[in-house]
């Protein structure tokens, strides 16, 4: 194994930015106010928000680490979609549209910068082995949810990586699991749109490694939305995009999510 | 049964022989377990069943809740993703929803049923673990069209009704039904179908439907409703090469049946797709020579809840 560094926390990790520069700003200052030491983001720069450029400076300028998400290996090599695997002519539809306007609005410096992130990044970190990737450990684009991922399964995934806490982003929800031995499994949510909970603020993770076991907070995090739909509706983006901003309610790329998750949206 | 089309096309050489030349996927992890819990028993004898279930087609039994439970114990140390549950028609099993209550206990659950037989015996309590639980538990309903005129002469008298009707009951305790519908329309008229579908199932209430079409396996019934597999539509290995095998069933699922434990859903009637009658012996490679392989080659893990949704490599 090679090693990995070492880094003292907290550790602020951010999921999908979806080129939601405003929650971005905001995450980067909160997470300066709770002191957090190294931040990351686990990857999905682009997509769904408004002028995709604006993020790359603000990443750069708070020294984030970024992993490689799907949509930015996407955007980077100019693949023909955003590998997210949508089988729904609608979300299909949707996911068309804002691939699109991000292919061309992200200038060829940014693209191949994103070219040259890694998939995985691996830190040590109070004593725990943490590794941060886009979707799965083993599976750039694999959608882990929180009603459809045993508890036995994510421990292989784990322990196949030889890490005690793994963080990943890819689906949009939030969750944080218990592993047998006492490590942790986290989904970070993202930061590009509300958690499909009629609330409007955005997620990410907390993670507290100083002493003993390692421990997360889910942060909510609340930035301007308003401005945002602003920007969204100016770049004439879906207005059904802009519906999610406002309400808290994911309108599109609905057909991935299982019962649960389903359930409890509007749509 | 509740979903698939596919079965043994007679007069095949023995598979055994093909095997030798052809591509072979290792099970890269056992993601998903499927219980074949009525065997081929089902109430329905539908036209395209790729496993020719029907009331008395025996050749598969069903599987005791003690047997579902030494399978759940010993899957534990395979670290299983989630439980799929077939036949046949499972509702037809009195002790599905004890299963189910105790699959839970590990992991989430989806169930492919033909929605006709639905007692509020069996949906309730599956219904209450299923509120309970922090997993998912997936209700996976055949439809085959959007209409009787579509459904029925594939699936029988008045199933479209009554697997309608069930939907209504599916919702009413709380299920949002995922409908699976073969594609036995020519493709051409997908979009139309769809939103036949939708307007359909809006009609009964169903305020977000959930669709999936599935391509045709035609093999068991199918070959004759339809036809069967040309000789070029067979997976080689040219065809294996920059191919994501995980895109493949095989790769990640096995399915626990009376008979042993089969390589997939689709090949429980072929021999040599018996792998074993342990999580272990049942974890060696498959040889993908048989016809219907060259379906789930073509369109992906056709069987799972998500298309292939997820699965494609980075």
């Amino acid at each position: 194994m090679p090693s990995e560094p070492d880094v003292r926390g907290p550790l602020a990790v951010f999921g999908g930015v979806y080129s939601n520069h405003l929650a971005l700003e905001a995450a980067v200052a909160d997470a300066r106010r709770r002191e957090a030491r190294e931040l990351y983001c686990l990857g999905d720069l682009g997509g769904f928000g408004p002028n995709p450029d604006k993020i790359f400076p603000l990443l750069l300028d708070a020294g984030v680490e970024v992993v490689r998400g799907n949509y930015d290996d996407s955007i980077a090599r100019a693949l023909g979609d955003c590998q997210c695997g949508y089988t729904d002519p609608r979300d299909n539809a949707f996911a068309r549209i804002s691939y699109d306007y991000s292919l061309t609005r992200t200038s060829p410096r940014w693209r191949a910068w994103m070219n040259e992130l890694p998939s995985k990044i691996r830190v040590r970190a109070g004593g725990h082995r943490v590794l941060m990737c886009h979707g799965s450990p083993r599976r750039t684009n694999e959608f882990l949810w929180d009603s459809t991922s045993s508890t036995q399964f994510l421990d292989r995934l784990a322990r196949a990586q030889d890490a005690d806490v793994v963080m990943v982003t890819h689906t949009g929800l939030p969750w944080v699991r218990e592993l047998p031995g006492g490590g942790l499994f986290v989904n970070v949510g993202v930061l590009g749109r509300p958690a499909n909970d009629g609330g409007t603020a955005v997620r990410y993770a907390l993670l507290t490694v100083d002493e003993g076991s390692p421990a997360v907070e889910v942060v909510s995090l609340t930035y301007d939305h308003e401005q945002l739909a602003h920007e969204m509706r100016a770049e004439r983006l879906p207005e059904e995009f802009v519906e999610t901003i406002l309400t808290g309610w994911w309108t599109t790329c609905l057909e991935i999510l299982p019962a649960k998750e389903r359930a409890r949206g509007r749509f | 049964m509740a979903g698939l089309p596919l079965a043994a096309a007679a007069g095949t050489p023995s598979p055994g022989a093909v095997e030798q030349e052809g591509p072979s996927v290792p099970l890269l992890a056992l993601d998903t377990l499927w219980f074949q819990v009525t065997g081929t028993i089902c109430n329905l004898r539908c036209s395209h069943c790729f496993i020719s279930c029907a009331p008395d087609n025996h050749a598969f039994g069903f599987l005791s809740l003690q047997e579902v439970e030494g399978w759940l114990e010993e899957s534990r140390a395979y670290g299983v993703r989630d439980y799929y549950y077939t036949g046949g028609e499972p509702f037809m099993h009195a002790d599905l929803p004890a299963m189910i209550e105790k699959t839970l206990e590990l992991g989430p659950v989806s169930i492919l049923t033909n929605g006709t037989v639905l007692p509020d015996h069996r949906v309730d309590p599956i219904a209450r673990a299923a509120r309970e639980s922090r997993y998912s538990v997936e209700m996976r309903v055949s439809i085959d069209g959007p209409s009787p005129e579509m459904n029925d002469p594939v699936r029988g008298e008045g199933t479209f009704d009554r697997a309608m009707a069930g939907v209504r009951k599916l919702l009413d305790y709380g299920f949002l039904p995922i409908i699976t519908a073969a594609q036995v329309w020519p493709p051409e008229r997908d979009e139309e179908v769809r939103r036949e579908f939708m307007t359909r199932l809006r009609g009964v209430g169903y305020d977000r439907p959930r669709l999936k079409i599935l391509p045709r396996l035609k093999i068991g019934r199918e070959q004759f409703r339809d036809r069967g597999y040309g000789p070029g539509e067979r997976v080689t290995l040219e065809m294996m090469e920059d191919y994501d095998e995980a895109q493949l069933l095989c790769s990640s699922s096995r399915i626990v049946t009376s008979e042993g434990i089969f390589v997939c859903p689709i090949l429980i009637e072929r021999p040599a797709a018996r792998m074993g009658y342990t999580l272990k012996e049942a974890s060696r490679k498959f040889g993908i020579s048989h016809k219907a392989c060259y379906t789930c080659w073509l369109h992906g893990a056709i069987c799972s809840n998500y298309g292939a949704a997820g699965r494609d490599a980075v």
